[in-house]
């Protein structure tokens, strides 16, 4: 019964999609503010509705229903009770109630809280978001209804891949998917303005905070991903360049040049038309995002859908909404007005330079990852496109960035001294060049590259620094007044810099991890030792384990450090019983130098095992960094200016302009 | 400056870095794209030893070796041809003998494949879409077999 409520609920959802999608559209053509005002309850119904359908197939997944097809095939009685819970979005059509269910809730959140919009603008940006749902929900009620049911129902369903059965990745598909979403607001607003044929400063301040939340989202859950990858994999790496991968940190390039240039729009009135086209593109990566992942194109753990149909069905959404806001583009763009003009040196111009070099990066990426689709679909050749092909890409326009990324906020609006940018900067500089001149002399080993890279990372962390430094005064002014400066300052220029700091210790992560990881892999009978940056590890040996929906083998360590005791390391491989399959769990030390990893192979002839021991150095920065970015990307979305006054200033500003009509 | 110049310096420093990145890719392309190729493809068209490839197919039934220390050799075949693998290190969780597998690395002088690393890294139904449609092409492809499935209604 359930089920059929889901099912129902799902399919008026469509019928008031449809109408979300028609009527504010006529009647913001026609000026008729009935129709118009439509959008509001219809975007708060459909989110409603779709929210029953959510539930009513996670109380399926909870009661552990194997009646329905879905729950059967992905989920156990025996299974905890969190991965019943997440196993709702780990297969393909839970996973696109769930992105709906994240596209309605932002339209609600527009039609609820967006009482400050022009409302024309707010019905055509739900009408928008209405077309969307009416797209995806047309996919999943005809090729990916989640809701068939089984008859008879089977005793104990198949189970999930266990490799799915871990915290980080129960929550890892929300926020992406939140971020993808999230970016479909930036899209639905630059197509509404495309349809007014009228966009001014109030929009970028509409838009900047649905971006930045996407963008911290996304933020959030690529961090996340490459975590689960890093423990969970087995192979001690955080980023592989996967097609997959690559699907997710596409949206994530173009959505920070977009989070740049809706900067530029807000504050001086330019880039507009360039603004425009970013939020469309950012979007359209996140449908393709979603194509690649979900169409069975790329083979991956994510890629649930095999079925051919739904592939050409979401290739078909791409087309038309891509297609279609792209013809829109073409066709109203040039009646947008021309913004403020500003001198190459400036802050806009620094910014340009970020969405030039995000943009083409971010097109490299592309390039790698359709090359090998295209070339298998012309010629047939089967090619695979590796962390090679992007260093040697991705990595020098990145480098170009990062470099340049410190002087961006030192510059001024409209005209910029870039001389005095690097006076200030100087400090950072050289600190930034001693840290390079230590690491070469300290690190034999590894890339003559490596300390550069450190320098890069300091560079950045210390350019954050300095730019807060600045704005306060901190060595011009007496401490009270830097005090009363600090206290005064926009929270968003702090999450600014903060965000650019945690770029920072991203960068260090990655350059200290890639350069110095020591690896070991060796055939290790109990009571052996093996040696491994400085750690001895004593295997004392395989012991057996039972879990609540596994059987495993934990292998026991005894780590010390110069002969004195350091900590004990378990890691296993587990057997899971429904699934017949098994999966590596590492092990890993913790310390402010860098992870110690440990993986247990394969028992060899001689009751020894084959033993795997990575030492990564200064790895969790990664990881930390990306956090420090989502917290800065927090920070600013606090800003009161993005919040209360912005709003208000463009209501009386839409006012005004409906005045004057 | 005017704005016509503003103008010249934005086009220009686009079309340079824009260049900068079509001059990247066509080098990497050229030089860090590694092919995948069946044990079949590989003794008819003499693949020079020392360049990086992917490598898939079945792993043959019963040729699994373990040496002395983490050394592991077996055969990876088509159904065709086979060739023979080594490879140092520990085995991903689901590889098994008769199961899909892709390898990557170089073609020794000997006429052993060294491999780097091995891929096999999905469920036990599951076959790479590189090995499943080459095994189709050898016409040694078994079908996807998986449970008895319940009828479906609606």
């Amino acid at each position: 019964m359930i089920a059929e409520t889901g099912h129902y609920a799902l399919i008026l959802a469509l019928g008031v999609a449809i109408v979300q999608m028609v009527l504010p559209v006529i009647g913001t053509r026609y000026r008729d503010p009935q129709l118009t005002a439509i959008a509001v309850p219809a975007a708060q119904l459909e989110f409603i509705l779709i929210a029953i359908a959510f539930f009513a197939l996670m109380t399926a997944y909870v009661t552990s229903d194997f009646s329905v097809l879905n729950v059967w095939q992905n989920s156990a009685a025996a299974k905890p009770m969190l991965y019943k819970i997440s196993g709702v979005w780990g297969n393909h059509e839970g996973s696109m109630i769930l992105w709906v269910l994240i596209l309605t809730l932002f339209g609600a959140a527009v039609a609820t809280f967006g009482t400050n919009l022009p409302r024309q603008l707010q019905a055509n940006v739900l009408a928008v978001q209405g077309s969307i749902a009416v797209a995806f929900l047309l996919f999943i009620v005809t090729t990916s209804n989640p809701f068939i049911r089984l008859n008879p129902a089977p005793f104990d369903g198949q189970g999930m891949n266990p490799v799915l059965q871990d915290p980080a990745l129960a929550f890892h598909p929300p926020f992406l998917y939140a971020g993808y979403v999230g970016f479909s607001m930036a899209f639905s607003f630059a197509v509404a303005a495309l349809i007014d044929g009228r966009i001014d400063a109030a929009w970028a301040r509409w838009v900047r905070p649905w971006t930045l939340a996407a963008w911290m989202c996304l933020t959030l859950g690529i961090s996340m991903g490459s975590w689960w990858a890093y423990y969970e994999l087995g192979w001690g790496g955080f980023w592989f360049w996967d097609p997959v991968e690559n699907a997710s940190f596409m949206p994530w390039l173009a959505g920070t040049a977009l989070l740049h240039s809706a900067l530029v729009m807000e504050k001086r009135d330019a880039l507009k038309v360039w603004t425009i086209l970013l939020a469309i593109i950012t979007f359209s990566l996140s449908l393709m995002g979603t194509f690649l992942v979900r169409s069975g194109v790329l083979t991956s753990v994510h890629a649930f859908a095999v079925d051919p149909a739904r592939g050409v069905f979401i290739l078909a959404i791409m087309g038309v909404f891509i297609g279609g806001a792209f013809a829109l583009f073409a066709w109203r763009a040039p009646l947008l007005s021309q913004g403020g003009l500003f001198a190459p040196i400036s802050r806009e111009g620094s910014l340009v330079l970020n969405n030039l070099l995000l943009t083409v990066a971010c097109a490299a990426v592309l390039v790698g990852t359709l090359y090998p689709l295209a070339l298998e679909a012309l010629t047939g050749d089967k090619i695979s496109v590796g962390a090679p092909f992007f260093n040697l890409t991705f990595g020098p326009l990145i480098v170009a960035l990062l470099i340049v990324v410190p002087f961006g906020p030192l510059l001024a609006w409209k005209r910029g001294d870039l001389l005095a940018a690097a006076q200030r900067l100087m400090a950072a500089a050289i600190v930034a060049l001693l840290v390079m001149v230590v690491v070469f002399a300290f690190m034999q080993k590894g890339p003559w590259l490596a300390p550069l890279g450190i320098g890069l990372g300091v560079w950045l962390l210390l350019g954050a620094v300095t730019d807060i430094a600045n704005r306060v005064k901190l060595f011009g002014a007496t401490p009270e007044e830097a005090w009363r400066r600090a206290r005064n300052l926009p929270r968003a220029a702090y999450g600014g810099a903060l965000a650019h700091a945690g770029l920072g210790l991203v960068v260090i992560g990655i350059v200290a991890t890639t350069a110095w990881r020591a690896e070991r892999i060796e055939a290790l009978a109990p009571g052996q030792t093996l040696d491994i940056a400085g750690y001895q590890l004593l295997f004392e040996g395989v012991e057996p384990h039972q879990g609540p929906n596994y059987r495993a083998r934990v292998g026991m360590f005894k780590v010390t450090r110069g002969g004195s005791p350091v900590t004990e390391l378990t890691p296993s491989k587990r057997e899971f019983t429904v699934e017949k399959n098994t999966t590596t769990e590492s092990a890993i030390h913790i310390s402010w130098r860098g992870d110690l990893y440990v993986v247990l192979g394969d028992q060899l002839k001689n009751g020894a095992y084959s033993v795997r021991v990575y030492f990564n150095p200064l790895v969790r920065l990664i990881w930390l960094g990306g956090l420090v970015m989502f917290i800065g990307g927090g920070v600013s979305l606090s800003d009161r200016r993005l919040r209360v006054g912005a709003p208000k200033r463009a209501r009386a500003k839409a006012e005004a302009a409906a005045a004057g009509e | 400056m005017t704005r016509k110049q503003r103008r010249g310096v934005l086009i220009g420093t686009s079309l340079l870095v824009l260049g900068l990145a079509v001059g990247l890719v066509l080098y990497a392309m050229s030089d860090s794209i590694v092919f995948f190729y069946s044990p079949s493809d590989l003794t008819a068209m003499h693949e020079s030893p020392g360049k990086r490839f992917r490598l898939g197919g079945l792993v043959e039934t019963g040729s699994v070796v373990r040496d002395a220390g983490t050394t592991v050799r077996f055969v990876v075949t088509d159904g065709a041809k086979a060739l023979p693998v080594t490879y140092t290190g520990v085995l991903p969780d689901l590889f098994r003998e008769g199961q899909g597998v892709v390898a990557e690395g170089t073609l020794g002088s000997d006429g052993v494949f060294h491999a780097d690393n091995v891929l096999a890294k999905h469920d036990e139904k599951y076959m790479p879409p590189e090995v499943a449609a080459k095994l189709k092409k050898q016409g040694v492809w078994k079908g996807e077999a998986s449970g008895p499935s319940p009828t479906a209604t609606n």
